[in-house]
């Protein structure tokens, strides 16, 4: 990846203008294809567990760093963008933890307070 | 990150000393074009909204008591006899896919400084993007004849229909919306507004629409394939 890639006939580039070789792009479009495949596939043989969930997710992680690397140029940015960028949906983490663990919760006290089983009705 | 050097060769200085030169310099921080810094902040933001979506839903689905209703099952079609799970949201993401590669041929073009192909390719993501939103009427249609509501459905868990229209309703509005900026972008360059100021715009659209695409990654995956 330098500036060898600036083809015949362009203007010169101009600072934070993104050219990359064709055929970059049509590999990461492949390769896209071929995950998404995948993430079909996992549903398709009706894939269950730990094997399922970790699939998709690796399968969803790997579109998604693709997508903002090369589709979105990011991978050849500064550092101060990527930042920008990368940083604060961390945020997003620790979100999920909590709202995980207070589903959980919730999940509980409805299973304990108010789901009513036949063996466990209430007789005064 | 190990994908390469950075193409343009103003900054041979390892990334951790660009980043200090960066925010301590009596100069601006980003050495971007501001249109494209904006955008990247205005997507910055969008990922806050459909994450807090994204984590609702989650909220919601493992807090049910009922049941939830089988995603690989409620979005099946019969095509020619032939039961297949999930098709319909396949076919979808393919299309969207798709557009993302044609919308990364647009933003080379336009850096060759080749017009009629910037024009064609962005036309050509628009039209995908067009077909996805119809897909997308075509499975609203379907759900909302079964009975699939927001606040109720025969399947399972009310909170299903809740989920199901807000993501995937606030995704399809991105798309059209991404449809129409895609179209007047399109229009512009084939009149030739950017021959002077330069094909910088048609990188910050194609921003927009691979965000788009990320975004449908992570529904796709949490949503129908959970």
């Amino acid at each position: 990846m330098s500036t060898k890639h600036h083809q015949a006939g362009s203007h010169p580039p101009s600072p934070g203008e993104q050219q990359h070789p064709i055929g970059v792009y049509l590999k990461i479009w492949l390769l896209l294809f071929l995950l998404s495949t995948g993430s079909y596939l996992v549903d398709f043989f009706h894939l269950q567990g730990g094997l399922r969930w970790s699939l998709v997710l690796i399968f969803m992680a790997l579109k998604a760093g693709l997508i903002i690397s090369i589709f979105m140029h990011l991978g050849w940015e500064r550092l101060s963008l990527k930042c920008l960028v990368i940083l604060p949906p961390i945020a997003i983490l620790v979100l999920i933890v909590f709202m995980a663990s207070e589903g959980r919760y919730t999940s509980d006290s409805r299973d304990n307070h108010f789901t009513a089983y036949p063996q466990q009705e209430y007789h005064p | 990150m190990a994908i390469g050097k950075p193409s343009h060769s103003s900054n041979p200085q390892p990334a951790m000393h660009s980043l200090v030169a960066d925010w301590s310099a009596d100069k601006q921080t980003f050495d971007v074009p501001w249109g494209k810094l904006m955008m990247w902040i205005f997507l910055l933001s969008d990922t806050f909204i459909f994450s807090i979506f994204l984590t609702g839903y989650m909220n919601v689905r493992m807090s049910t008591t009922d049941t939830w209703p089988n995603p690989s099952e409620v979005f099946a079609l019969e095509i020619a006899g032939t039961h297949l799970p999930l098709i319909l949201i396949a076919i979808m993401t393919f299309v969207l896919i798709t557009s993302s590669g044609t919308m990364a041929m647009a933003v080379n073009f336009g850096y060759q400084g080749n017009k009629k192909r910037t024009v064609q390719f962005m036309l050509a993501t628009a039209l995908l993007g067009a077909a996805f939103v119809g897909m997308q009427a075509f499975e609203w249609t379907k759900l909302i004849s079964e009975g699939v509501r927001p606040w109720g459905n025969p399947m399972g868990a009310a909170q299903f229909g809740s989920s199901f229209f807000m993501i995937t309703g606030f995704h399809g509005l991105h798309v059209s919306i991404g449809v129409l900026y895609l179209a007047i972008v399109a229009i512009k360059v084939a009149r030739g507004d950017y021959e002077r100021s330069g094909y910088q715009i048609v990188e910050i659209t194609g921003l927009y629409w691979h965000f788009v695409d990320l975004v449908w990654v992570f529904i796709f995956a949490l949503f129908y394939l959970w």
